[in-house]
């Protein structure tokens, strides 16, 4: 059901969404990014060795909480802003919990609008990649 | 990375200069690829029609993807895809890089069909030490992604960090 504007409220949270990519899904997500690294493919790879590991794409968590927010909305709205920053690395097959949170329900210029704070933890329970979205609805 | 290393003029020159424009291309292909990637499920990524049932004139961009740069030998870069040689560049010869943060701003929606520009410019260069890599170099691109029909539909801002 798309997400209507009256169906949520501050401080309510976006249903979890969980991965724990290996390298076959980080190769898909090489393909269809253009992203090839050896860094998330290839155990060889001498900054991978360095490491000790290959590591996710940075973008692929960012793109993973574009699905979490894009699960959210279900259409019902659209995303104006998306950012994250990558605190720390994530390794392959490792689960990644990813979250949110709605921190401010406004309407601005007469937009509906809503700003949610986004997660990734880690199996440790270490948020690796720190997120913001804004959302827009529809009249 | 060495301890000496330092933002030379040389590199500070390069900010602010826009590149030569490359060409994005969003196809239902495209779309598919990238929403397979990530992981969806929903068919709204994949399935044309149940695309235009939620409202879209095809399989919409998902959030962080705009398009799919088109590859010529020699003239792309072979790991990342995108352009080479399309602007003067940091030229800082360090070899490893990781990817520091990334914020996309969308203006419009944008569909399979579409066919995108991107010019991107160096907005900002920092030194940051790090526990785990040392000195790096902070470099901050902001890329401006224009439709067919002239319209900006999205700026993104990432960060590069060299050591």
């Amino acid at each position: 059901m798309p997400l209507n504007w009256d169906s949520f409220k501050e401080g309510d949270e976006l249903p979890v969404l969980k991965k724990a990519p290996g390298v076959s899904q980080l190769v898909k997500y090489a393909a269809g990014s253009g992203d090839f690294n050896p860094l998330h493919h290839d155990f060889a790879f001498p900054q991978a060795r360095a490491l000790g590991s290959i590591i996710v794409h940075g973008r692929f968590k960012y793109a993973a909480l574009g699905e979490l927010v894009s699960n959210w909305l279900d259409h019902g709205g659209r995303i104006v802003k998306l950012g994250c920053q990558y605190r720390g690395m994530d390794l392959p097959d490792n689960e990644m919990t990813l979250g949110g949170r709605v921190v401010k329900k406004y309407e601005e210029g007469g937009k509906k609008r809503a700003d949610v704070e986004l997660w990734v933890n880690n199996a440790q329970g270490k948020n690796t990649t720190p997120g913001t979205a804004t959302v827009e609805f529809r009249e | 990375m060495a301890e000496q290393f330092e933002i030379t003029p040389e590199m500070e020159a390069a900010i602010g200069v826009e590149s030569a424009p490359w060409t994005y291309e969003v196809t239902t292909t495209s779309v598919r690829a990238f929403a397979r990637g990530v992981g969806y499920t929903d068919r709204v990524y994949f399935d044309v029609e149940a695309a235009k049932a939620a409202g879209y004139r095809s399989l919409p961009c998902p959030p962080t993807y705009l398009g799919t740069p088109v590859f010529i030998p020699g003239e792309s870069n072979d790991t990342f895809s995108g352009p080479k040689n399309t602007g003067p560049g940091v030229k800082h010869g360090l070899k490893n890089v990781l990817d520091g943060g990334t914020e996309t701003e969308y203006f419009r929606d944008i569909c399979a069909g579409d066919t995108l520009t991107a010019k991107s410019q160096v907005g900002d260069l920092q030194i940051r030490e790090s526990k785990t890599t040392g000195k790096m170099l902070i470099v901050t691109t902001v890329t401006t992604y224009t439709n067919q029909d002239g319209e900006v539909v999205a700026k993104q801002r990432g960060q590069g960090l060299f050591y």
